[in-house]
């Protein structure tokens, strides 16, 4: 194990029995997390990248595979197994601030909660650390005495980030916690966590849909489509050269604002088709009913790990 | 010209406070054109399109305003020469396709309904068979496989696609003339939002209907429209060509509105918009954006400014081009 992992994920799995059948939500995922990087996986919803984040966050116990935290922890025994030191350190910002934060709780009393769980400070100078938080994430003090329905959704979604840092983790998993907010409150909320990050040297998992934030904030990219990862790179090679044909269809499908990002886009490839259901998955490369350029093996076999570049792997016939 | 809407209020009542929405819009659309509006979520996107087929909600109220649409005043009309207006001219895609079809009726029902009280208006009693047939061409124009099955299935049966198709092809029933869209691909994945534009723009094309794209998602608007109005808080603040729009905003809840939208080409974005959008029961007496505007002048807050020609195409409403 290398020493700059702060999470490592084997062959992940996670099924969910339903009345329809299995759901292969997850199936056979691994990557490796840096410290201090933001590593962000990208997906259409029903490609199991909640599922991920949410296993990780032990919401749920994974069906097989491991998943190491900082070397020595394995996080795929169940919640009830997990010390409260593991639990306090891995934390989370949910997508939807409307329904993530209590409506019935002011505040400073949202995010003493989590101090006082943790005991991370002394009970007499919790609302200093309120108001310092507060202020972390660039709203004042006034806001302690505030309900959320009084609040914008930019600023609910800085008052979960506040409560997320409350017990000072080092890894925070970001579940679109954007895209319910309109571009002006986002931008704010963007810069505010890559400012927090720098400082506090976190490490973010970015769980989105939205390729224009992940441009903007992370390091690193995962694609992942009905369970599986199929293509993984560094940002800029990533917007560079994308391989998979599923990463081309997705940038190529982004409505964009200028010439400039409409050279980003792939050209020769049209968005077709929907994501089949993840009960029966297609066989081989799961993307092959929709891929224009797919060839009778993509359909029978699994494909292969191709490293294109360093950091750059791509699972896809078509570089064989 | 088909669309004109001059000065246009539109109120919400409730027992206890009156909303001040929409406060003077104006807007324009000739015929085969296609604009869009863009604005946050809760500056009035909706409400203006709904006022427009006059179908708010119980407690809306229109206490001054014009809309004339095809030589005629929307909100002087009778309630005959609405809804034949309604069947048959202008169409509109709703937002959430979950909310907006019915879901207990099979979408059968719900698309032969609208297909009926149509051909009804054109004089004709359709039998079933020719409602079939029809539905089956309109289905087969929005792309959607297998109609048989969509039409004996109920909307929970579809995904999120295909009832958005169902919405488009409803839509376009009555859209003969104009077509209004309301965030026609919110909760769909970028994949699918692109088949659902490249659907709409070919069949607006293709029937050369006038179009009014609502949306928050500026990306879509660039791509799909000639010209562009920003709303915000129920004020039109700027009208321009889209592609002057976006590349030389003028107004400055325009600039950070466009600054704040990530970019695939480069990294960063704006600092946002700080403060949030007003309260509608006691709304700012001056321009509207004024509390939230890094260039506020003492002006700004008392009275509300004009249209202010910037160039031909190019008006903008804000002192800071007075």
């Amino acid at each position: 194990m290398q020493d700059d992992v702060i999470l490592n994920v084997l062959n992940l799995k996670k099924y969910f029995n339903t009345t329809e059948g299995v759901v292969r939500a997850v199936d056979g995922v691994s990557f490796n997390v840096e410290y201090g990087e933001t590593l962000a996986l990208v997906g259409e919803s029903g490609s199991g990248k909640t599922t991920t984040g949410h296993v990780i966050m032990g919401f749920y116990p994974p069906d097989d595979g491991k998943i190491i935290y900082k070397g020595i922890y394995d996080l795929s025994s169940p919640m009830k197994k997990r010390t409260l030191e593991l639990k306090r350190d891995i934390q989370i910002v949910f997508q939807d601030p409307g329904t993530s934060l209590n409506p019935k709780r002011m505040v400073k009393d949202i995010i003493t909660l989590p101090l006082l769980v943790h005991r991370t400070i002394e009970k007499k100078r919790i609302y200093e650390k309120v108001a310092e938080l507060l202020e972390y994430v660039g709203l004042s003090e006034e806001f302690m005495f505030k309900y959320p329905h009084e609040l914008g959704g930019g600023e609910k979604q800085l008052v979960a980030i506040a409560r997320a840092l409350a017990p000072q983790p080092s890894f925070i998993i970001l579940d679109e916690s954007t895209s319910a907010l309109d571009v002006s409150s986002q931008a704010k909320v963007l810069n505010t966590l890559v400012k927090i990050q720098k400082e506090l040297r976190l490490t973010y998992l970015l769980i989105t849909h939205d390729l224009g934030v992940v441009r903007n904030i992370s390091q690193r990219v995962m694609i992942m489509y009905l369970g599986k990862i199929y293509e993984e790179a560094p940002t800029e090679e990533f917007f560079k050269s994308p391989m998979h044909p599923y990463t081309q269809m997705l940038l190529s499908s982004i409505p964009t604002l200028s010439e400039d990002d409409e050279k980003i886009k792939p050209k020769e490839i049209e968005s077709v088709g929907e994501i089949p259901s993840a009960v029966k998955p297609p066989t081989g490369c799961r993307f092959h009913t929709r891929c224009p350029f797919a060839k009778p093996v993509c359909s029978q076999q699994d494909p292969p790990d191709i490293i294109a570049n360093s950091g750059h792997i791509v699972r896809c016939w078509l570089y064989e | 010209m088909l669309l004109e809407i001059n000065d246009l209020h539109v109120y919400y009542k409730s027992y206890w406070y009156t909303l001040k929405v929409l406060n003077g819009v104006w807007l324009r659309l000739d015929r085969g054109e296609r604009i869009g509006v863009i604005g946050e979520s809760g500056s009035g996107k909706t409400t203006l399109l709904k006022s427009i087929l006059k179908i708010l909600p119980q407690n809306g109220m229109i206490p001054r305003g014009e809309i004339r649409y095809d030589g005629k005043d929307i909100l002087k009309l009778s309630g005959n020469e609405l809804s034949k207006i309604r069947r048959k001219e202008i169409g509109m895609i709703f937002q959430d396709p979950m909310a907006a079809l019915n879901p207990v009726f099979k979408i059968k029902d719900q698309l032969y309904d609208i297909l009926k009280y149509k051909m009804m208006i054109e004089g004709h009693n359709p039998s079933s068979k020719e409602l079939y047939e029809e539905a089956s061409k309109i289905f087969s124009d929005v792309r959607l496989p297998d109609p048989d099955r969509v039409l004996e299935s109920y909307p929970f049966q579809l995904s999120g696609g295909m009832r958005q198709r169902v919405m488009i092809a409803m839509a376009l029933i009555s859209a003969e003339k104009l077509l209004l869209a309301d965030e026609p691909t919110t909760n769909l994945d970028v994949t699918i939002q692109d088949q659902i534009l490249k659907l709409i723009h070919r069949l607006v094309m293709q029937k050369n209907l006038s179009t009014i794209l609502v949306s928050h998602a500026l990306g879509m608007v660039y791509q799909m429209t000639d010209r562009v109005y920003v709303l915000y808080a129920g004020d039109i603040m700027e009208e321009a060509r889209t592609r002057e729009l976006f590349s030389h905003p003028k107004h400055p809840y325009t600039q950070l509105l466009v600054a704040s939208t990530p970019r695939l080409s480069s990294v960063g974005v704006g600092e946002g918009i700080k403060g949030k959008l007003p309260d509608y029961r006691n709304p700012p007496a001056g321009c509207r954006f004024a509390p939230r505007c890094p260039y506020v002048m003492d002006k700004c807050i008392n009275t509300k400014p004009g249209k202010i020609q910037v160039n031909r195409e190019h008006v903008v409403s804000c002192y800071l081009y007075d």
